[in-house]
């Protein structure tokens, strides 16, 4: 299973396995990390699971998809180059040791 | 801030209201009563993503150990029977009374049973909860001809699935059009075309009048003749659950009365999500949706800490997916007056921009979400925009937007 870490705004570590296939979103609501709401579900009607993808794993993270930066446009902290909604983020054994960092809020 | 809270329903906004109330510090004791098992879960995928994947892991809003670290019982399976407002206690099945300072009902809403025959034929089906979405799936694999009797949200995304899996799907709309509670015309027509071309078939004005078959269900009446089934969908509509608040001698019309703030007459007691009527400008409206049930919560949870609230006023947004199309709506259309739409080259409408009184109140877009959350944005902070402006600036709801 590949792993992802989360890392909260204070600092705050949690790694996690995740079944290939589920979201960085998914994996995080399953496991109650805070700092990661996904209110609605990964259907990109919110933007409540915004993340900020370590640099060292954008590039395997890949682009944004469509739409994506319209929703980020609506994120309640500042959206970087490294901002992703982590519904869009779909966890493969390439991902295995991704890290991504959660901001200060997501409502 | 403490005392206690119980919240009847653990549906979306019941959990909320739980969970927003420990975030905003809320030191007292939080009990959530829930009449389902399991955990407390999405709904909306119920008619998309679970009927495709079946996966019901996926749909648990929150894991079991939350509720340990949130300190927040979860009462699974528990119904309420009374609420017994002179002793502040909720009355279960069994007769355990539970005290409260402050009670949230959310109790939801349940499916509509028109009064045809056959309704409880085994073959007919209903789609709200979990357990009508595992039955259905179940049932779909084994299918060929489904009906579905209404052709609102729910009724057209699991058309749509079905269509997808390979059955004849016929959908009964006893309106003039599809989903015509929700959208605009322009709407209706752009995705009465999209399942017709799917090879759906969509009849308008089509009123059941039975279901017909003698052991399990072989087909639907109408005006015109028999449509063969061995499966029928029953979706034309819900009805809130305000029974409860009825007895304990609370307004209810359509739904449980509240005020701008969502309490009811009786301030300890709050109603949110798809059971409340709740004011809207100079009405008063009751939504079922996501958006409603989580910004009702927040606005809950904050109203029980005892901030200063301002009316509740916020913007509806709602979402359906039908194949290839997502259709996202921003604000209510109903009263609209005018309307400007968009289409691509081949004629299908993409965006509907509906105008009451000369002004913007809903943007309905299919598969362009750039549009959509601009729309969000724009009739979230209360810009006035005319049909003319919007003409003007090209249709471009970003230019029409205050600088940030």
């Amino acid at each position: 299973m590949p792993h992802v870490t989360y890392v909260a705004a204070d600092g705050t570590r949690t790694t996690l396995d995740a079944a290939e296939g589920a979201s960085v979103m998914e994996t995080a609501v399953r496991n109650d990390v805070g700092g990661i709401i996904g209110e609605c579900g990964g259907a990109m009607m919110c933007a409540t699971c915004h993340c900020y993808v370590d640099d060292a794993w954008t590039a395997r993270t890949g682009p944004r998809k469509d739409g994506e930066m319209d929703l980020l446009d609506c994120a309640a902290s500042p959206v970087t180059d490294a901002s992703r909604l982590s519904c869009q983020i779909r966890m493969t054994q390439d991902l295995d040791g991704l890290v991504v960092h959660l901001p200060e809020a997501q409502v | 801030m403490s005392g206690r809270v119980v919240i009847v329903g653990a549906g979306q906004a019941g959990l909320q209201v739980a969970s927003s109330l420990r975030q905003d510090g809320f030191a007292g004791s939080i009990t959530l009563i829930g009449d389902e098992p399991g955990l407390p879960y999405q709904r909306p995928p119920l008619s998309k993503a679970y009927m495709k994947d079946g996966d019901a892991a996926r749909l648990a809003l929150k894991p079991d150990s939350f509720f340990a670290r949130a300190d927040i019982t979860y009462r699974p399976m528990t119904r309420v029977s009374a609420i017994d407002r002179l002793a502040a206690e909720v009355v279960l099945d069994g007769g355990e009374r539970l005290g409260f300072d402050h009670l949230v009902l959310a109790t939801g809403a349940r499916t509509i049973r028109p009064p045809l025959d056959g309704l409880d034929l085994p073959g007919v089906h209903e789609l709200r909860g979990l357990a009508d979405a595992r039955r259905l799936r179940d049932a779909m694999a084994q299918a060929r001809r489904a009906v579905v009797i209404g052709g609102g949200f729910i009724g057209l995304e699991f058309a749509s699935v079905a269509r997808a899996a390979g059955l004849e799907v016929t959908v009964l709309e006893a309106a003039d059009r599809l989903m015509g509670r929700s959208i605009t015309g322009a709407m209706s027509a752009r995705f009465l075309a999209a399942h017709v071309a799917d090879g759906v078939d969509v009849r308008l004005g089509a009123r059941a009048l039975a279901i017909l078959g003698t052991d399990r269900v072989e087909g639907v009446a109408l005006d015109s003749g028999v449509v063969p089934a061995d499966l029928v969908l029953v979706a034309t509509g819900v009805r809130p659950n305000s029974e409860l608040a009825e007895a304990a001698g609370l307004a209810v019309a359509n739904g449980i009365v509240v005020d701008a703030d969502l309490r009811t007459e009786d301030p300890r007691i709050f109603a949110i999500g798809d059971c409340a009527n709740f004011p809207s400008g100079q009405e008063r409206i009751r939504l079922e949706s996501v958006q409603a049930a989580t910004d009702h919560a927040r606005h809950v949870a904050r109203a029980i800490m005892g901030a200063p609230a301002a009316p509740y006023a916020a913007l509806p947004w709602f979402w359906s997916d039908q194949g290839a199309l997502k259709l996202q709506i921003a604000g209510l259309s109903t009263g609209a007056d005018e309307i400007i739409a968009q289409s691509d080259e081949d004629g299908a409408v993409h965006s509907v921009f509906a105008f009451r009184d000369d002004r913007l109140i809903a943007v309905e877009t299919v598969n362009r979400p750039g549009v959509h959350i601009a729309a969000r944005k724009l009739l979230g902070a209360g810009v006035a925009v005319t049909p003319a402006a919007l003409i003007a600036a090209g249709h471009d709801l970003k230019a029409l937007l205050p600088p940030a």
